[in-house]
This record gives structure tokens, sequence and C-alpha cells, in this order.
């Protein structure tokens, strides 16, 4: 029995924790407020390797696990989550539906860039009927000649209109069932919309996209004809992994922010932290992070193990994204009104935390899909 | 061409140091990292042999409890191999010992076209180590590089000074010292971290490199005492109420530098 990260994790969360803190921290604030995608930051992240990690070297990728992953991304988080969710999108939903099914001449296409962070993936799932629902996509491609042509709309798609964004896969109805397509940023047909007003993730891009007869060829259909539901399906599994390292980091920075304060502010002649009020707050949410982490890498664990993982990324998915939610409310009132400023990065946190509870699952599909996992028939 | 590094692996300064009180050095007990100051020396020597387009990086580090960390961080930056000089006789090595030792460990490596080394490290301080390696190896030494290039098989260098910097040409093989600052120095990446985990890691005695006397017997020195550093002063803030600038030209003609 080991708990322990590698020595070799260990140097590299210190490797990112440095990067995040000179590169991404200083800037973190003013692109939350300008509302900024930080397009060299996040090539900067791609020459670090994260974007390739988890990928084999033969594409250009890290040979990684998918710990040292959630470890990039974790630590991305404790500073922005704006370019925690870039990492993540970037990697799960950009080049891992490729990697996972597209054909060898998909991969020589797209892969390499995506890996090496020179371009960006998106994933069209969600529509404005169909979002946890996925069997209710409305978005239909048909067969003209020996092209595919879509029309549809999806919504809130992360990395779309990026200046590197290269391809947005997307879900459609097929004569079979639901299938997936690859559609190249620049397509005839595709329009992406002007980006989203956030509550939070502003410095995350994120788009409407319309496809109106839209037209790809033949070769741009991603996996077998019908087989998009199962796909997606799996590729959302190993994003909830990703989305729960990225609440442990949200929860991580709240933790340790509130603790720094709890000791220096001075109220009724002490710190505050002397007041159990406050002290058995942080102390409830040191359990939360401890388990958030133990659920994050147990999950990244047993994926890398080679082991069913479903049941385990809900509960870590579910766990530490409302362990984030709550972090950034006991936070929040242990700064008190200096935890309401947008200049205390907490304020930040606040707005980004929501959206985990939200992404890649709700929380409730994640207990729908714990609960299947019980053997109860859950609908 | 190749190119030797002199690396220190020294207490996180993030963490307070301690000092050892019967012997009055630093305590080194725990896990150890690449000085930073050294990071500089790494990035300079894999930039010169990029540009040379032929030829190694190879580290030299002397270091108690067998401590490979700061070795391994230099190797994932794309060092590719090394040499640890550990051994408990060691401990309390002056820092002309601690030059024979790095010039025997170098001399086991085969030498090298150039020996980098900080200026100084940022645990000792005592910047006198990469004068005395070259001393002892017969070198010439260039200390306080701020740009090096090769050009047709020797060194010209930008050497700091007070007032700028002097431009010096030296044949090489050569030591030279940088200083903090002058190159950036790279984040090691995953694929890096992961390789320098293979990569060949000599740990040898001091009596293996055939140095002796070691440690406390060779020294040169007593520390006979340590003091605090007086606390600085706090200076002097002036409320600008419109005459602010007459306050601030007063207490410069008072100090004579106007």
């Amino acid at each position: 029995m080991d708990f322990d990260l590698s020595p070799e994790h260990e140097a590299f969360r210190k490797v990112v924790r440095d990067f995040a803190e000179s590169e991404i921290a200083p800037h973190a604030a003013q692109w939350d407020e300008d509302h900024t995608f930080p397009l060299e930051t996040v090539k900067a992240m791609g020459d670090l390797g994260l974007f390739g990690l988890v990928f084999p070297a033969e594409w250009g990728g890290g040979d990684g696990d998918f710990a040292s992953l959630c470890i990039a991304i974790e630590e991305i988080g404790r500073v922005d989550q704006s370019m925690g969710i870039t990492l993540s999108a970037g990697v799960g939903l950009g080049a891992n539906p490729i990697f996972r099914f597209g054909t060898e001449d998909q991969k020589q296409r797209w892969l390499p860039d995506l890996v090496a962070g020179r371009a960006l993936g998106a994933f069209g799932l969600t529509e404005p009927d169909a979002g946890s629902d996925a069997g209710a996509t409305r978005t239909r491609a048909r067969r003209v000649g020996d092209n595919w042509v879509i029309d549809g709309t999806k919504v809130f798609i992360t990395n779309s209109g990026t200046p590197i964004t290269s391809i947005i896969t997307v879900t459609a109805r097929t004569d079979d069932g639901i299938s997936t397509f690859v559609v190249e940023a620049g397509t005839p047909g595709l329009t992406i919309e002007t980006p989203y007003r956030k509550l939070g993730w502003h410095a995350s891009d994120t788009h409407g996209v319309i496809l109106d007869n839209c037209s790809v060829p033949d070769h741009h259909i991603l996996g077998a004809s019908g087989s998009g539901f199962r796909n997606f399906l799996s590729i959302l599994d190993d994003g909830r992994i990703a989305i729960s390292a990225l609440a442990l980091g949200c929860a991580r920075a709240c933790l340790g922010s509130a603790i720094a304060y709890a000791k220096e502010r001075n109220a009724f002649g002490g710190p505050i932290g002397r007041n159990q009020g406050i002290a058995f707050a942080l102390a409830d949410l040191e359990v939360a992070v401890e388990n958030a982490a133990n659920l994050t890498y147990k999950a990244a664990w047993l994926k890398d193990q080679g082991r069913p993982f479903t049941h385990a990324a809900a509960i870590a998915k579910l766990y530490s994204t409302e362990a984030a939610v709550t972090a950034t409310r006991v936070a929040t009132q242990v700064f008190g009104g200096s935890g309401f400023i947008e200049a205390n990065p907490i304020a930040r946190f606040y707005r980004d935390a929501k959206i985990l509870e939200i992404g890649e699952g709700t929380s409730e599909i994640q207990r729908i899909v714990i609960a299947r996992g019980l053997g109860l028939p859950v609908s | 061409m190749n190119v030797i590094v002199c690396v220190k692996q020294i207490p996180d300064p993030a963490m307070p140091g301690e000092l050892n009180s019967s012997t009055n050095t630093l305590k080194r007990e725990g896990k150890l990292i690449l000085d930073e100051s050294d990071s500089y020396g790494v990035e300079m020597a894999l930039q010169l042999v990029a540009a040379a387009g032929e030829g190694e990086v190879s580290l030299v580090s002397m270091a108690p409890n067998n401590e490979v960390s700061g070795m391994r961080t230099a190797l994932a930056m794309g060092a590719s191999k090394g040499i640890l000089v550990s051994d408990p006789s060691l401990q309390g090595s002056d820092a002309l010992t601690t030059a024979k030792v790095l010039a025997a460990a170098i001399g086991r490596l085969g030498g090298a076209d150039l020996i980098i080394a900080a200026t100084e490290s940022s645990d000792g301080y005592t910047g006198t180590v990469p004068e005395q390696v070259a001393e002892v190896l017969g070198l010439p030494s260039v200390t306080f590089a701020k740009h090096v290039v090769v050009e047709g098989g020797a060194l010209k260098v930008n050497r700091q000074t007070e007032e700028g910097y002097d431009e010096v040409t030296c044949p090489l093989p050569a030591v030279i010292s940088v200083t903090a600052g002058v190159v950036e120095p790279r984040y090691p990446s995953f694929k890096g971290i992961m390789a320098a985990k293979s990569k060949p890691l000599e740990t040898v005695t001091a009596a293996d490199l055939g140095v002796t006397p070691v440690g406390w017997e060779g020294a040169g020195q007593t520390i006979s005492n340590v003091t605090k550093a007086e606390a600085r002063a706090a200076g002097e803030i002036i409320e600008d109420d419109g005459e602010g600038y007459a306050k601030i030209v007063a207490f410069l003609e008072n100090l004579k530098v106007i």
C-alpha cells in the first residue's frame, strides 16, 4: 500500500508550480478583468509539454500517465482556473478524441499540433436542448455525395474560438444513431458566435457554435458511424478526473490563503484563527481537500492501471467540485469584506467554482452514475 | 563541445535554514535542491552545446547523504550525466578542499572544453570556488561572465564590472563563473524529468578521487563564531506636502551624492 506520488511526479509538480506562479499568477487577475484569452501563455504551456503529457512520444507527447496530467491541472488551477480548464479541455476534449478514435490519417493530420499546444481542439456536444440528455442531440448530419453536411447549434463550447483553434469535434445525429465529426476551423457554414460573458472562467474561451449546411469530407467522421454516444461517454469519464483535479486546485488555493489570512488578521485582540468559528471551518476544509486529493489521484491511478474507473471518476468529480464550491464560500467568509473585493483572488475563485459542479457532467449526473454503479435502477 | 557545470545542491531557501551549533555550519541533512544560481550555468552550457551542434553537458557536485535531487533537476533540463561526490568525511570541507574535490571529479569525467560555475552559491557565498577549481586544474579563469560565445575555438566573454562590462577573449579549455540572471533557465519538461531518471549519475567518495585530507581535517579554516547580521534600520518616509522634493534633495546633499 502506497499513497505517495513518485519522486518524478513531485519534481514535475514543482516545475508546474514554478511555472504557474511566475508565468500565470501575476496576470490572472488582469486576464479575468479583461476577459483575455492569453494566447502566448497557452503556447508557453504547450512548450512546457503540458498539452502532450499523456500522449505517446510518437505523436510528440510526454509518455506520461494520467496522474501527471492531474498534477498539472491542479497546479495551474491553483493560481488560475481559466488556464486550468483551457488545459483540461485542450487535452481531454481537443486531442484525446482524435487520439482515441482517430484513424492513422486523422491522427497524422491533427494530433501533432494539438499535442504540442500549437493548436487547440474543441468538443461540441452540448446543445440548447441537449446537455446531460445527450441522446436528445438535434444536430443532424446527412450524406451528400462523398460529404457529410451538418446542421445544428452547439452551446458553451470551450476553446472553440481561439486564434489557434484547429478543429471542433461535434456530435450529430445520423441514420444509425449519433456520430462524431471533425470540423476544421474556417470550414464554410461553421460560425463561431461572439464569446459568452460568463460568471467565471473569464480567461477561458467559450462560444456558441452554429453549423449551417456545413460540409465536411467523408474521412472527417471520427470513429465508426453511430458510435458517437458510446465514444463521448468514455471521453467524459477521463474529463471528470481532470475536472476533479481542477476543483482540487481551487480548493487548495482557498484553504491556503484562508489559513494565512486567519493567522495574520487580528480582531478582538488576536488573530481570528484562534476563534473556533474560523479554526473549525478551516479544519473541515482541510478534511475536504485531503479527501478531494485522495479521490482524484485514486481515480487517476485506477485509470493508469488500466482498471475500470467510471465509478471512481464520478465520485471524485462530485466530491471535489462540491468541496471547491464550499471552499470558496468558507474562504470568502474568513476574509470577510476583503474577500468580496476583486483585488483578492478569492473573489475570482468564488465566481470560477460554480461551473465545476456543472461542466463535464453535472453533480446530478454524477449521482446517477454512482447510483447505477450501486445497482440501483435510477432513471 | 563538451561542457561541465559545477552544481551545488542546497537546502531549499524557502525553508528557514538552521546552523549546527557545534560546528557553526549550515545543517544540510534534509532534501536538497539545485541552487538557483547554478540553473543559469546549466542553461548557458546547454545553449553553448546546442550552438556548437555537438557535445554534451555533464555535471559535478559535492553533497552529503548521496543527495541527487538537485542534480536530477539539471539532468531534467538536458544535462547528460554527472558525478556526485558524497562522503561523510567531507563534512567541514572549506572552499579550497571543495575546489580540489570538484577538480578531481572533473578529471574523472575526462575534462571538458569549458567548465562553468556560478559566481557564488546561495547558501555559503564564499564566491571563491570557481577560481580555485581553475587554479587546481591549471586552466585560465574568467569570472562574472554575463555573455559567452565560442568563436574560432576561443571563448569570448562579456565580463560584468561595476562600470559596465569588459570584453575578454580566452583560450579553451577554461573555467568561467556566470552571474545570475544572464540567461533564462528553461523549465524541465515532464519528458525531461522522466528521462533524467535513467541518466548516468556516478556517486564516488573523496578517497575514490584520491583527494585527502578533506573535511575538518583538510580545512584551512575554523568557524569560531557566528553572529546575526544587524537588522537594517527602517527608512525614513517623507509625506509629500508639496515640498517633498526639497526634503529629498536635502537628504541626498547630506549624503554628498549630489
